[in-house]
């Protein structure tokens, strides 16, 4: 075991990759020399070279194409968009060509790429750089989607997503980058649409994501600690595949489901597991589903206006504590 | 000077500019010549020729097919021909390695045909049938055919340019002297991701040849009313680092010579080059269109330029013999033919492909 932090994991999981298979190349914007705006890329450029790791003109399309390219004739690229919120200028590269062109075309086109991508909020950064966007590629058909919220997992589903054959979008979270936590030693390769639960509990599930998972566990101690309910809190890391029979099973024993969503409110990926429970786990309720999630705004700059938009521990907390009276 | 001389000195001068046609004037003395040639031995030589005569008429005839076959309604959706074109098509895939890739717009079918993808698997997939290259399942705007280099046709404008690149760098990557080739109307240079590829491709130094069929239509609108320079993509070139081409789009020798010298740069790792062809499509821009707003007589102009008509006149002036081109023109009917019936006795595809090969692992689930 050694610590890393999430941004190291993130490079470790990459390096491990390209390490292991030769079609494995890596480019996007400021990726190479520069090691990655949020220095995520570290030390790959100086190992593997400018030939494997190859920086970008600010070209989302040509990036996205380009991988694209690369994936349908041998390669297994790996590209990087700087910020999740950019996906708004090659949305018609991920949602409209990669997602549709293994189906459209019976089959004889497989795409096996990662995109990775800065996700969600907290540096102050304003409205077009803080988005959650996982519920954009959550409702496209074609894509795979995930969103680590640990150092270990996320170097393991960087490495599951680069194995994978379909076309994998890594949501990464800004304000994940600079946590520490355990990674094991040696090669780690995670399993794609796999749920963890990280806290058992007895009284209600929390299901969460990303920053999400980490304020989930927060208010799950506090609720016990301070009011004495037990929460089972699920990191599903995964929304395509979605671990459906881990988030059941939870709540056909706690009889109770929350939700902790970045995204805005309006089709949140949060709606999908609320609308599954409700046709597959409802017997098992004692309460209306509830979702915690950011209100349905564009998301402010100040850091007080934004600590006040995204959910937090306190919501999670008062809300769970409140409804479950 | 030998012939391979001459001929070698040709392609060069003609790498980037409109060549010239065949050589019969050039001198020539009978020391240089060991025996007799006829203009229809130059650099295109007669076998090729013939060969680019059988496929001009195989796009031409299948082209018109799939018109008849809509009258009929047999094809159903939307269709984009490409009747008047056929000369890239062909120019462009007769100087192409089966293992180069292709990549082309909803105007694709001449495209993949010419690649080799089979004519009853173009209708079949028109028409909605099993048979067809996608069983269905993409259309008329998505006509793929793997197997043979054809990538895919791409219904959103511009999106297949940066796709394109990628395949050109994975082929520069994995050290083939793989091509690509990247077909798409004069509407797409004025499309951002036109742009984002020209210049990623030059930059990275990219084997991918871009290929703009001027038609002079963006859809329903002239061009010139809508770009900035005159050549919407031969104009543009000079921003990307690029040579300045334009081409007959009607002739397909000069399609083909001016195709070949490109691939031959880009094969040798000289990168990437951009050809505007002028042409003109017959019909409308899609089976909706009857393309009333184009001036009286302009239709008129451009079918004194058919390429297949003007093709076939050079063969007879070069000497074929008639009696040649009629049994190519009879056969390639007959197996237009063939195909119709092949694609009309096939089954719409079974309802079981709709969950089918989203995921590599032939299946759709998104949960378990």
């Amino acid at each position: 075991m050694a610590e890393l932090t999430y941004r190291e994991a993130v490079a470790a999981g990459i390096a491990q990759e390209m390490a292991r298979d030769e079609r494995v190349v890596f480019l996007g914007e400021d990726i190479g020399a520069a090691g990655g705006v949020f220095k995520a890329t570290v030390g790959l450029f100086e190992r593997f070279g400018p030939r494997r790791v190859r920086d970008t003109p600010i070209s989302e399309q040509a990036i996205i194409g380009a991988a694209m390219g690369a994936a349908m004739t041998g390669l297994r690229p790996i590209a990087e968009i700087m910020f999740s919120d950019f996906f708004g200028v090659c949305w018609d590269m991920i949602a409209n060509e990669i997602a549709k062109t293994r189906y459209m075309t019976n089959g004889q086109i497989s795409l096996p790429l990662v995109i990775r991508t800065a996700n969600g909020a907290g540096s102050r950064f304003g409205a077009q750089h803080s988005q959650s966007v996982e519920n954009w590629a959550m409702a496209i058909p074609g894509l795979k989607v995930v969103a680590p919220s640990t150092p270990a997992d996320v170097k393991a589903l960087i490495a599951a997503a680069v194995r994978d054959p379909d076309p994998v979008i890594v949501f990464e979270h800004k304000s994940l980058y600079a946590v520490k936590g355990e990674v094991p030693d040696g090669e780690t390769v995670d399993t794609l649409g796999s749920a963890k639960v990280l806290h058992p509990g007895k009284d209600c599930t929390i299901a969460a994501l990303a920053l999400m998972v980490p304020r989930a566990l927060e208010a799950a101690a506090r609720l016990q600690s301070e009011h004495g309910i037990s929460c089972e809190v699920i990191d599903l890391r995964s929304l395509v595949p979605l671990d459906t029979r881990t988030l059941l099973a939870s709540v056909e024993k706690t009889a109770r489901l929350y939700t902790v969503e970045e995204n805005p409110r309006l089709c949140g990926w949060g709606a999908e597991i609320a609308s599954i429970v409700a046709e597959e786990g409802f017997w098992n309720l004692d309460a209306p589903i509830c979702r915690i999630t950011t209100p349905h705004i564009p998301l402010p700059a100040a850091d007080r206006l934004e600590d006040a938009t995204i959910p937090s521990v306190d919501r999670i907390v008062e809300t769970v504590r409140r409804t479950m009276d | 000077m030998n012939l391979r001389e001459r001929r070698k000195r040709r392609d060069a001068a003609s790498a980037y500019s409109t060549p010239q046609e065949a050589t019969e004037n050039d001198s020539m003395t009978a020391l240089d010549q060991p025996r007799p040639l006829s203009a229809a031995d130059d650099d295109i030589g007669r076998e090729k020729r013939l060969r680019m005569f059988r496929l001009l008429l195989e796009l031409r005839l299948t082209e018109k097919r799939a018109y008849d076959l809509f009258l009929q309604n047999l094809v159903k959706g939307t269709s984009h021909l490409s009747l008047g074109q056929e000369a890239v098509a062909a120019g462009f895939a007769l100087g192409m390695r089966r293992d180069d890739y292709t990549f082309c717009t909803y105007r694709g079918h001449a495209h993949t045909l010419a690649r080799g993808a089979p004519m009853s698997g173009v209708l079949g997939e028109l028409m909605g049938r099993e048979c067809g290259v996608t069983a269905g399942k993409g259309g008329s705007m998505h006509l793929t055919s793997v197997e043979h280099g054809a990538m895919g046709s791409y219904a959103i404008v511009g999106a297949h340019l940066p796709v394109a690149c990628g395949a050109a760098w994975s082929a520069q990557y994995r050290g083939t002297d793989q091509v690509t080739a990247c077909f798409f109307g004069d509407g797409t240079t004025n499309i951002g991701a036109f742009h984002e590829a020209l210049n990623f491709a030059a930059v990275w130094k990219l084997p991918v040849v871009f290929v703009c069929e001027n038609n002079l239509y963006m859809e329903y609108t002239p061009i010139g009313t809508v770009t900035a320079v005159e050549h919407p993509a031969a104009d543009r070139a000079a921003a990307y680092g690029l040579a300045r081409t334009i081409v007959d789009g009607n002739d397909a020798d000069a399609v083909f010579r001016t195709a070949s010298a490109a691939f031959a740069r880009a094969r040798a790792g000289q990168g990437p080059a951009l050809i505007e062809a002028m042409t003109y499509r017959h019909s409308g821009h899609s089976r909706a269109d009857p393309a009333q707003y184009r001036p009286k007589g302009e239709l008129d102009e451009w079918l004194k330029r058919d390429p297949i008509k003007i093709y076939r006149e050079r063969l007879v002036s070069l000497g074929f013999p008639e009696v040649d081109l009629g049994a190519i023109e009879a056969d390639t009917e007959r197996r237009v033919n063939e195909a119709t019936e092949a694609a009309k006795a096939s089954p719409p595809p079974p309802l079981t492909l709709i969950e089918k090969d989203l995921w590599a692992d032939g299946g759709v689930a998104w949960r378990n």
